[in-house]
């Protein structure tokens, strides 16, 4: 188990299963497919996985990043990165969290803040946590948010 | 809610609902934004007109569509009109059925009633779908030293280099918000420090750069830092005249989409730089030298996203950013030249030039329109970007001298002068 101190941009609590992306999270291409094309739950249908569909993310590609703990350097892509993240947020189709190693980028702080304001639920985000904690974080293992910015990883 | 920034009463009034529930939730998302980094205060929105990224009524931003009618219905219009950028459709533009059938019933479905919120918002006109807004004919161009609130990274880049205005590399919809409440978050590029460059970009190269790779190659080097490029003047000259900002514009679109950069200055041409000289550089910049062989590198490694990577293209635009009038001309005299040379009539694939509607609908009243129609060119104020970000299109061999089109779709990039060799040559 391993503490990293972060600053919280939406603060909150939560506790989540990680999933990490070492390199810069494309938030559109991550999203698209997942929100329009995708898997897109049908009626009556519980799956609601929102895959990732970026192919250039090793990391990520194919994995479901709804409700998780995403870990993640910064995102990059297009402009309409944050309005994307709200409307994620907005359909309920979000991480549970994002957690920055380094400082949060224009694009998702504006889909963070968004999604703070304007959205029932906003997602807890984090930033500034270092690259130790990017190194240390892997997929699967228990993230815990405190409402100062403390995550806890186990 | 206690804040960090030191805000004005009016501000305070606003945030506490002086101006109804809407522009509260507007300003506050300013402030939280503007918090995140830093901002001590908030400072006027300056220009006379704003730029909005979101051109399109895309499905999947339903959510984006509804909080547009939450400003509609609460009152939170913007103060200032503005451009947008290009629409992702246009009926002239080569698609099969299949993709006319996804394009219209299923991807874009909410572009009519998007277009309809635009305009209850502040948009200038139904002419003003383009990304290059700050052309002569479009209009939109802000003076040196306003301050905006913009998005579309390319013209963000080119109203903070080429002009000399201040503006941050906004996200969609927060750029809206500071029309709205005519204020910004005071921090980044709005700021003197913000604007010093972090790196120096030594040109060395035995010929004039192409203006993409070598945006593409700041880009990736810079990341989200402002360069100060010198040796470029010898290249491009002096005086920001059309033929330079054109230049200016492609280049920083690639240093925009290939990295993040928001402004980069070029010693002895752009404002602050020819004002400011050197003194722009801050203490410990890092050097990066561009010659030959690095930009040789440099297009060597961008990945052919194609599966049939010998498929003959079967679409090839030119245009993104959208072209300038002058820039039209230069490709139509091209064109015809290089079908002439090769005994072609037509180009040989599929070929969409893209510029602003006010640049098109110029360029249609000189002779030169009916030149650029005989080459079998088509001529659209389509964006490239939205019309390649789709399933179909992904699978479609299109190619592209834009390193930003490059980089957001599957498109596979050539030089102007590999593309000009391509589109007038017999297809294989």
């Amino acid at each position: 188990m391993k503490q990293f101190k972060g600053r919280p941009v939406v603060a909150g609590k939560c506790t989540a299963e990680a999933l990490v992306s070492h390199g810069g999270f494309n938030t559109l291409a991550s999203f698209q497919n997942a929100l329009q094309f995708g898997d897109m739950p049908l009626i009556g249908d519980k799956n609601k996985e929102t895959k990732c569909g970026d192919q250039n993310n090793t990391d990520l590609y194919g994995k479901p990043m709804g409700g998780k703990a995403l870990c993640l350097p910064q995102t990059i892509g297009s402009t309409t990165g944050g309005m994307v993240l709200y409307c994620a947020n907005v359909m309920k189709r979000n991480p549970a969290c994002m957690l920055f190693s380094e400082h949060i980028d224009s694009l998702a702080c504006a889909g963070a803040v968004l999604a703070a304001v304007w959205a029932d639920e906003p997602m807890v985000t984090v930033d500034c946590l270092g690259q130790e904690f990017l190194d240390y974080v892997k997929d699967g293992m228990k993230i815990t948010v405190e409402e100062d910015g403390t995550v806890t990883v186990e | 809610m206690e804040y960090k920034m030191n805000l004005t009463q009016e501000e305070l009034d606003i945030l506490n609902g002086s101006k109804g529930e809407a522009m509260a939730k507007v300003m506050k998302t300013l402030v939280l934004y503007g918090e995140a980094f830093g901002a001590t205060k908030m400072v006027p929105v300056e220009s006379k007109m704003g730029h909005l990224v979101t051109s399109f009524g895309l499905k999947v931003m339903k959510p984006v569509y509804d909080l547009m009618d939450q400003l509609i219905e609460g009152g939170a219009l913007s103060q200032q009109k503005f451009s947008v950028d290009p629409k992702p459709l246009d009926p002239n533009v080569p698609a099969n059925l299949l993709q006319k059938l996804i394009f219209n019933k299923f991807m874009y479905s909410m572009q009519d009633s998007y277009d309809a919120q635009l305009n209850k918002l502040g948009l200038i006109d139904n002419e003003s779908y383009t990304c290059t807004c700050y052309m002569d004919e479009v209009g939109n161009i802000p003076k040196k030293g306003e301050i905006l609130s913009w998005a579309e990274s390319s013209a963000v880049v080119f109203a903070n280099s080429v002009l000399g205005a201040r503006c941050n590399r906004n996200s969609g919809i927060i750029e809206l918000f500071g029309s709205i409440v005519g204020r910004v978050p005071y921090f980044g590029l709005v700021t003197d420090e913000g604007r010093k460059a972090t790196w120096i970009v030594e040109v060395k190269t035995t010929k004039k750069p192409e203006a993409q790779i070598l945006g593409s190659a700041i880009g990736m080097k810079v990341m989200e830092d402002v360069p100060f490029i010198k040796g470029l003047d010898k290249w491009i000259g002096t005086e920001l005249d059309g033929d330079t900002k054109a230049y200016l514009k492609d280049f920083g679109a690639a240093t925009a989409s290939n990295g993040a950069v928001g402004l980069y200055h070029i010693e002895s041409l752009t404002p602050e730089a020819v004002e400011m000289g050197e003194s722009l550089i801050a203490e410990g910049a890092k050097v990066y030298v561009v010659d030959d062989a690095e930009l040789e590198r440099v297009q060597a490694n961008y990945p052919v996203m194609w599966k049939d990577k010998n498929a003959t293209p079967k679409l090839c635009f030119v245009g993104c950013p959208h072209l300038s009038h002058a820039q039209l001309i230069e490709w139509t005299d091209n064109v015809a030249a290089g079908l002439k040379k090769n005994g072609l009539k037509k180009v040989s694939i599929p070929t969409v030039f893209t510029a602003a509607p006010a640049v098109v609908e110029e360029f249609n009243k000189t002779p030169y329109a009916e030149k650029l129609k005989a080459t079998g060119v088509i001529l659209s104020y389509i964006c490239p970007l939205m019309y390649m970000n789709n399933p179909l299109c992904k699978s479609m061999p299109v190619i592209t001298n834009s390193n930003k089109l490059r980089t957001y779709t599957t498109s596979r990039y050539y030089r102007s002068d590999e593309i000009l060799d391509i589109i007038t040559k017999e297809a294989k």
